[in-house]
């Protein structure tokens, strides 16, 4: 190994390799899977302030969702509703330092604030025919495709971790994103409620 | 389970929320020039009414935000929340 090699591990890279060793039992109805290494920037800003927000914009090349609990999804690039002045950005693989610069730049002199959180947290999905019912298991949010659909996110717990859920497909698919030392104990709580209706990791 | 409607994400199971006492409580202006009484007043005297009463909770582990809610101490019924500068309903506070 050389030393100049950074060496990186998600945090289900346990979990995930684990599961290899797991044996499909017939069709599974959830699917358990990592996005490991997506970028997460933090950002934080008034949304009455126009220049604030024309900046983000012309940066991101959308605006932010001012409606509570809503995502837009950019071509790359996510954001994410978490409060009345605070968005989760989820970039590609290794691209949150190009978008944290373009929105430091971007934000010279005003009011707001962008970190990176990339190394604090990852993203589990969880899809299948059964998803949502293995989730229910945890979660007390109503996750009918009435309440909570398409471009639609929610702080909430899943099995006591607090978690940012997101709707991503009519699978159906869901994202959580969850701190890291939260990853594996989440991860094999939802396998652990998954059991009964075939789950398959990976 | 209680749900309590956080004014920004709506209603959510009470598990999500951390309750932070009774609103309204301003502190002295001026500390230095009031009475012990009034200080007193102001640190531990708190309201225990009976029926409605204003209170402060945080969506813990939703959108983090701080308001104000008004719940009946009797049948635990929470009225919708309301922000944390605004007066309560009924224009109490």
């Amino acid at each position: 190994m050389s030393s100049n090699t950074a060496r990186r591990q998600s945090p289900l890279a346990a979990f995930m390799s684990r599961a290899e060793d797991d044996e499909a039992v017939g069709p599974a109805g959830v699917v358990i899977s990592e996005r490991p290494y997506l970028g997460h920037l933090n950002l934080r800003g008034d949304p009455a302030d126009g220049e604030f927000m024309g900046a983000v914009e012309r940066t991101l090349g959308f605006a932010l969702p001012a409606a509570p609990n809503t995502v837009f999804c950019g071509e790359e690039v996510l954001a994410l509703w978490l409060g009345p002045d605070e968005w989760l950005i989820i970039t590609p693989q290794d691209g949150q330092g190009a978008v944290e610069d373009a929105l430091n730049a971007a934000l010279e002199g005003a009011v707001a604030s962008v970190t990176d959180v990339t190394g604090g947290q990852t993203v589990i999905n969880i899809s299948g025919r059964n998803a949502r019912d293995a989730l229910d298991k945890g979660c007390t949010l109503d996750l009918h495709p009435r309440a909570f659909g398409e471009r639609q996110c929610a702080q909430t717990l899943v099995a006591g971790v607090g978690v940012t859920l997101r709707w991503v497909d009519d699978t159906p698919s869901f994202d959580l994103v969850v701190r890291r030392s939260f990853a594996e104990h989440l991860a094999l709580w939802l396998r652990d409620a998954a059991l009964e209706y075939g789950a398959a990791v990976g | 389970m209680l749900l309590i409607e956080c004014p920004w994400c709506g209603p959510r199971d009470e598990s999500e929320f951390a309750y932070g006492g009774e609103a309204h409580i301003v502190r002295p202006p001026d500390p230095a020039n009031v009475s012990d009484e009034e200080w007193a007043d102001y640190l531990f005297y708190r309201k225990n009414p009976l029926g409605d009463h204003q209170e402060q909770w945080q969506h813990a582990s939703g959108c983090r935000r701080w308001f104000n809610a008004q719940r009946d101490t009797l049948t635990y019924q929470i009225e919708r929340g309301y922000g944390i500068g605004e007066a309560a309903p009924g224009g109490e506070g």
